[in-house]
């Protein structure tokens, strides 16, 4: 961490939805610290990530129920803010790459319109200001004929293409902390690495924080500073990215084991055998 | 296709042309002016496992769509078993051949509950005993009964993408294509699907088309693979030569570079191929 008061102070976060079948607990007690760095959040499906970003936005979904110790942006109290307050905050200070990049976007609207339009909510742009910033924002991301991605609708995009026109919306307006959740999943490795790329200037030269949420181990090792992993809603190990490879936690152990390794042929990958001590054991 | 083959698993120096289950050739798919795929060609042999990998937007799923009948628009030859297809597809045709999506947001009924998505199809294919299958399916693909009455909203990401092969799973089909299947999932979930995906495929001898972009799912689950580029199959390969690093096209290598994880420097040099 850096010496400078992080930019993002969590403590002791929770989420909570009520369901038919009984309560479910996405989220249990989550404390952790973001400063201009990278900080990779890792684990299994179900375990908490998604609704941990939500929540730092207060994107979490109806019924769900959010409280927390302390949950501060740059002095800012968000568990206390006004409507108002955070209708400024996100997007314009804190950006979120959705996990579902088409269904966040407007199905019968332009992908460019809508790129150019959430500039203009920000910052004060004509139009063609924000048309040609939207343009330069898609050919930033790799796409091959940006003009015709601007005038494209969501379903005439690829997977991959639809990841990077979020993107391109959400770094745009210049956030202080991007939460990324899966930004790259839907993207070839070539394009990903170009596009992380972007990412890792922001962060290096204009003190971006950025949340990174990913199930790629790999790629996570690599690009981030720390990294931490959840389980079952709670972070159970956290460490420098570059020493993910001797992860403590068996559940680490786990996931490094369950990857499959173009240099290491096998007939049947490993699968994660989970130990209910881990639920409520003491993180490594 | 043959026991011994089936055991075998592995197809590369069979005669594919008369073992055929799956044959695409000079396929042409148009969007207005988007030329989105451009003459791509392959054939793939009855239990066989085919890997379609390739930039961002090169027009992989396109090619998965055509084949499932979701784009009337192309041209070309696309044969079943030998069968040619025309534009349209009969309700048998997904008796035999299923798709799972890249989009399992899309993909499945906002307002349907698991189950419901589930009974669907069995019900549409005349196919009974749902009450078992439906609980198999939901084991096989690690969900438990506490998933079957939620909607799509109420799951993460990568529950969702369960869902989504669950339901491409229970009428059995013989042929899977399936896009992007477990980029959603944590490699934990992952692993546990890929291994269902293999077992399935040597007890049933099921056919697989995979497009993913992860070359080490690639390699783990394909004996062959195409490289995809602007649309065209720029390289056709054995998983073999992939594994020992030999792909002949600079854009091959460029991929398996990439694939070794995130580098600034290595990020700099990437270069775009036309
Ligand atoms: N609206 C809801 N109602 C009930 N449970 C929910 C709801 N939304 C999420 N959950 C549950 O909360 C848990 C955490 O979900 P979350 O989306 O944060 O997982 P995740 O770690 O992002 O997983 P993935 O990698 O699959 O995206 C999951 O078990 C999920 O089923
Ligand atoms: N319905 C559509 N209308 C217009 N263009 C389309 C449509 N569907 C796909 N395209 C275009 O066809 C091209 C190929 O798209 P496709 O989805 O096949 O790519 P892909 O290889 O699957 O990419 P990704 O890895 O990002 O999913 C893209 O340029 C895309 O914009
Ligand atoms: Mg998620
Ligand atoms: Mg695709």
């Amino acid at each position: 961490m850096t010496a400078q008061a992080p930019l993002l102070s969590v403590e002791d976060l929770r989420v909570e939805f009520p369901t038919r079948t009984g309560l479910v607990r996405a989220v249990r007690g989550v404390s952790f610290d973001v400063g201009r760095e990278k900080v990779g959040i890792v684990g299994e499906s179900g375990s908490g990530k998604s609704q941990t970003g939500r929540a730092i936005l207060r994107l979490t979904p109806r019924p769900g129920v959010v409280t927390a110790k302390r949950m501060t942006f740059e002095g800012i109290d968000l568990l206390t803010a006004s409507e108002r307050a955070m209708y400024d905050i996100r997007g314009k200070r804190i950006a979120m790459v959705l996990q579902d990049p088409k269904f966040s976007l407007n199905p019968v609207m332009s992908v460019g319109k809508q790129i150019a339009e959430a500039y203009r909510a920000h910052a004060p742009l004509s139009r063609g200001a924000a048309r040609q910033h939207a343009l330069d924002m898609l050919s930033a991301v790799k796409m091959r004929d940006p003009r015709r991605v601007y005038d494209s609708y969501p379903h005439e995009l690829s997977g991959g293409m639809g990841q990077r026109a979020m993107i391109a919306m959400m770094l745009g307006t210049e956030p202080d902390l991007l939460i990324a959740d899966e930004p790259t999943s839907a993207l070839d490795v070539t394009v990903q690495m170009q596009v992380l790329a972007i990412l890792d200037d922001l962060v290096s030269q204009r003190g971006m924080g950025l949340i990174f949420i990913s199930h790629d181990l790999n790629l996570v090792a690599s690009f981030c500073d720390r990294v931490l992993v959840m389980y079952a809603g709670r972070i159970v190990e956290q460490l420098r990215a570059s020493e993910l490879a001797s992860a403590r936690h068996p559940y680490t152990q786990g996931l490094l084991a369950a990857l499959p390794r173009i240099d290491q042929p096998t007939t049947e990958l490993a699968v994660l055998r989970r130990d209910p001590a881990w639920i409520d054991g003491p993180a490594a | 296709m043959t026991a011994a083959v089936r055991r075998q698993g592995r197809l590369p120096e069979l005669d594919l042309a008369s073992q055929a289950v799956l044959e695409v050739e000079s396929l042409h798919v148009r969007f207005g002016e988007v030329h989105a795929v451009r003459g791509a060609q392959f054939s793939i042999a009855a239990g066989e496992s085919y890997g379609i990998v390739g930039e961002s937007g090169s027009g992989k799923s396109t090619v998965l769509r055509a084949i499932a009948g979701l784009n009337p628009d192309w041209s070309g030859a696309i044969r079943v078993a030998g069968e040619p297809l025309g534009p349209r597809r009969e309700r048998g045709f997904y008796k035999r051949v299923q798709m799972v999506f890249q989009d399992p947001y899309g993909s499945l009924h906002p307002r349907h509950t698991v189950d419901r998505v589930l009974s669907e199809p069995l019900a549409i294919h005349g196919i009974d005993d749902a009450e078992n299958r439906i609980e198999r399916v939901l084991k096989e693909v690690g969900l438990g009964p506490a998933f079957r009455f939620r909607f799509p909203h109420q799951l993460s990401g990568g529950q969702r993408q369960r869902v989504a092969i669950a339901r491409a799973l229970i009428v059995e089909p013989q042929i899977l294509l399936l896009d992007e299947p477990t980029s959603s999932l944590d490699v934990s979930v992952q692993a546990e699907i890929l291994n269902l995906l293999a077992r399935l495929r040597s007890q049933h001898g099921l056919t697989y088309v995979l497009v993913t972009h992860n070359l080490a799912v690639v390699a783990h689950m394909c004996e062959r693979l195409a490289v995809m580029n602007q649309g065209r199959i720029v390289e056709e390969m054995t998983v073999a030569q992939l594994r020992a690093h030999e792909p002949g096209e600079a854009y091959t290598r460029q991929l398996l570079r990439a694939s070794l994880g995130y580098d600034r420097e290595a990020a700099r040099a990437m270069v775009t191929f036309d």
